[in-house]
């Protein structure tokens, strides 16, 4: 039935489940990787995939189920059995040493009593670069290299000790539109060499793109796939509706539905007064290096009431240190910013507020709030000691939770009861407390960092359309971002971060992907 | 102040510096160890009580002082076993587990010392020595520095050894990536549990041989509480090294100097209040930490336990 049926998978799942407590995050699953075929895994967050991921990388065991090796039954240990086996793992979190060297980080893994061999290391260092088509210097600590350069070392180690089966997990999520083409590019070479791949992720375009195969899972389940020569077969538009069918047929179709086409699009966007005064503006702001953190190095820009400006570039570009100077949490070495045409001055967070500057950070469990409170307590959590919820040093609990029930119902927020601990809930039920938390009338300036990272299909949408609304309202909306798509869909302009500089501002009409891309990786403004 | 320039000040200085110092080096090198691979040891200053108790017994009924050094280690090894067990195996808390080491060994040791020693207070003989050749009949430094027991020297070889080992072996790799990095050292394959726990044991060895050098050859004696902290200056020491043996080698010098003062300053006839001079190499960890506290580095996962598949 396929052009690799003649011989035995590389490797073959068949009937793996694994058990959480409370979770069935992989309910008898059988999945047949072939060498030689990109096989494209789609899915939302929490559909199984990282389970799954875990399972054939050695870091978890499957409760029922096994996994056949060429045919063979196999159990896998442990990742350094994984490894012998010849499959090799790149996971979504970066697992490089920062203070070692490319080199030294590639020679982790020896044996204890041995000294290394730096030379030995090195040729095969060519070896596998040349493979690839990438150029890393391996004598620059890991920690210097970009994210992209950084993927690129792993997918090196990953196939070190000559893979043969080669998992991605969600590889394309912290690259530039050029790092995820590069990607691509390297696949397509390792395929043509006959290795297996298993592409992981959760963008429709990227699996069709790239895939040879894909395979749909949904809260734990195999729900389909299509193979390669009807994949072949079909066009993009029909190939994206088959998916759309597999990934979200009687769940929440209609909303995801919509939110999949909108993601590919451009939404129409609320008109707003171009010459009118600016809600908030810098002028030339530089904030003092810290060791490991991209510092900012003479950012202007301004946003009117009513305009989404968004940032984009790749993480840790500076994105941290704008959103945290932005907020009031980080002093500026020199520049001016301006809140409602009057100096912003030194103050802290307190004082932003007074101004009308609200702050979304992305770490939602940690700056944002604290995970051992109620979600009453979260709520206010930004006015401790101010009326009305307290008054001469006391607290009025009973305003605190009637504020926080009134709070709860209006944005539908999922949870037992205000009491309970706002660590409990699931991530969109925290953004949802603190969009209700931050946004609000007296609001000129709202500040959203990564506000959908992490979200499922629902609730992204939702915060997306929450940014809109607050927008709309004549609200001055700073969107950071480090999803290009999310940006094109909300955004009247994009400015784009790269080594602690603004490199420049994009107006967001046709084009203006291409142009935003290239500035994503260092180019000037052309 | 005339007195302070004297052959014999001088002379006793050195002396004092070298037999205060190598327990420290020891105990430094073994922190450096287990803080480069993530663990941060706040027993070691129990270790070391062990190892100084577990040392003398040993010299004292077998009259050899490798024995006692061996012993030393074994006990130190021994304390740092139950630190691999509650911090490393079973992920609790390292400074909380610490902390209890540190004070068991100290209830232990001084139990087990009064109802042997307490009546006798028996000394060990004279430290034998090893002259090196030439350098031990330069006067003043020969005798302070090149007329010791061989652990001196091996003390100092070992500097270099394990020198070599952090920046030339997987060893070093390994130590590095358990504590910066340790889901990476997993996916590479090496038991990031094993690579901790091995390099706890190689803390308490030393900090055991540390121990027993400053019962053995240091004070001729086991007296309860008598490493007084040194486990502690250990600790500051492998901190400011940032991973480089050789600074310990010289922060173990330093703090050798100051606390050895106390001593050379008594012998130099200086009539300084006692309590002054002793708070000496306390006010030099101030004033060290004060000056390069902001330097010190360390690992991103130290005091973290692993555990494989969180993040």
């Amino acid at each position: 039935m396929t052009p690799a049926a003649g011989r035995a998978p590389a490797v073959a799942l068949r009937g793996i489940t694994k058990r959480f407590p409370g979770v069935l995050a992989n309910d008898a699953i059988s999945l047949a990787l072939h060498g030689g075929e990109v096989h494209a895994l789609l899915g939302e967050n929490g559909a199984g995939k990282s389970t799954l991921i875990g399972i054939l990388a050695g870091m978890l065991q499957p409760d029922e189920g096994h996994i056949e090796i060429a045919g063979a039954r196999v159990r896998i240990n442990s990742p350094h059995h994984s490894l012998r086996l010849r499959i090799g793992t790149v996971f979504q979190h970066v697992l490089l040493v920062n203070s070692l060297t490319v080199i030294e980080n590639l020679m982790l893994g020896g044996a204890w009593w041995r000294r290394h061999d730096r030379r030995a290391a090195l040729g095969r260092f060519g070896e596998i670069s040349q493979l690839l088509g990438v150029d890393i210097d391996p004598h620059v600590p890991a920690g210097r290299l970009s994210l992209g350069q950084q993927q690129q070392v792993e997918i090196i180690r990953a196939l070190w000790h000559g893979g043969n089966v080669l998992v991605l997990d969600e590889p394309t999520s912290m690259l530039t539109p050029q790092g995820v083409e590069e990607l691509g590019g390297v696949m397509r070479r390792l395929a043509e060499e006959g290795v297996a791949i298993v592409f992981v992720t959760h963008k429709l375009r990227e699996a069709y793109a790239f895939g040879d195969r894909i395979s749909v899972l949904r809260r734990g389940r195999l729900v389909g796939g299509i193979a390669p020569e009807r994949l072949r077969a079909m066009g993009e538009e029909e190939a994206t509706n088959e998916i759309i069918r597999l990934m979200f047929e009687d769940s929440d179709g209609a909303d995801a539905k919509t939110l999949v086409r909108e993601g590919h699009g451009r939404r129409a966007r609320a008109e707003f007064d171009r010459s009118g005064p600016a809600a908030i503006g810098l002028e030339n702001v530089v904030t003092a290096a810290a060791p490991g953190e991209c510092a900012l190095g003479g950012v202007s820009f301004s946003v009117r009431p009513g305009e989404v400006f968004g940032i984009a570039g790749v993480d840790g570009n500076g994105q941290k240190h704008l959103a945290e100077l932005l907020a009031g949490q980080r002093p500026a070495l020199s520049g001016t910013i301006e809140v409602g045409g009057q100096p912003a001055g030194p103050g802290g967070v307190a004082a932003r507020r007074r101004l009308g500057v609200r702050y979304i950070s992305d770490e939602r469990l940690g700056e944002a709030t604290v995970a051992g409170h109620s979600v009453a307590t979260n709520l206010v959590l930004k006015e401790i000691g101010a009326p009305p919820y307290w008054r001469d040093g006391m607290t009025q609990w009973r305003r605190i939770f009637s504020h926080a029930r009134h709070v709860i119902e209006e944005h539908d927020i999922r949870t037992p009861s205000e009491h309970t601990l706002l660590g409990r809930l699931s991530g969109g039920n925290i953004q949802k407390l603190l969009l209700a938390r931050e946004i609000s009338t007296d609001a000129s300036v709202v500040i959203f960092n990564k506000p959908t990272h992490g979200l499922d299909l629902h609730n992204t949408r939702l915060a997306r359309q929450r940014i809109v609304k607050s927008a709309e309202s004549g609200i001055a909306t700073i969107v950071i971002s480090t999803e290009l798509d999310e940006l094109l869909e909300l955004c009247h302009r994009i400015g784009v971060m790269f080594a602690g500089e603004l490199r420049g501002i994009v107006d967001n009409q046709a084009g203006a992907e291409a142009r935003i891309g290239r500035l994503m990786t260092g180019a000037k403004a052309a | 102040m005339g007195g302070l320039l004297t052959e014999t000040f001088i002379a006793s200085l050195l002396f004092g510096a070298v037999t205060v110092g190598i327990p420290l080096l020891l105990a430094g090198l073994g922190e450096q160890i287990s803080e480069k691979a993530g663990v941060l040891n706040i027993g070691i200053e129990g270790m070391m009580l062990m190892g100084a108790y577990g040392g003398f017994v040993a010299a004292y009924y077998s009259e050899s002082f490798w024995l006692g050094f061996l012993a030393g280690g074994v006990s130190g090894m021994a304390v740092a076993a139950l630190m691999v067990l509650f911090c490393v195996l079973l992920g609790m808390n390292q400074i909380v587990i610490g902390i209890a080491l540190t004070i068991g060994a100290e209830g232990l040791t001084a139990l087990l010392h009064h109802f042997q020693f307490s009546r006798s207070y028996p000394r060990l003989s004279e430290v034998p020595t090893l002259d090196i050749a030439g350098l031990s009949d330069i006067p003043v430094i020969g005798p302070a520095l090149f007329e010791r027991h061989p652990l001196v020297y091996l003390a100092i070889v070992l500097v270099v050894a394990i020198a070599w080992l952090f920046r030339r072996s997987h060893i070093g790799l390994n130590l590095q990536a358990a504590g910066d990095h340790p889901a990476a050292l997993d996916a590479a394959g090496i038991d990031v549990k094993l690579t901790r726990s091995l390099a706890v044991l190689a803390t308490g060895l030393l900090a055991g041989i540390g121990g027993a050098f400053m019962a053995d050859v240091g004070a001729g004696l086991f007296v309860p509480f008598m490493t007084h902290g040194a486990g502690f200056i250990a600790i500051v020491l492998a901190m400011l090294a940032r991973g480089k043996p050789l600074w310990v080698l010289l922060g173990a010098a330093l703090f050798g100097a100051s606390l050895a003062l106390t001593t050379a300053l008594q012998v130099a006839g200086l009539n300084i209040p006692t309590d002054i001079v002793q708070m000496l190499p306390f006010a030099m960890v101030i004033v060290v930490l004060v000056l390069f506290a902001r330097h010190s580095y360390l690992p991103p996962a130290l005091g973290l336990p692993y555990h494989r598949g969180e993040r």
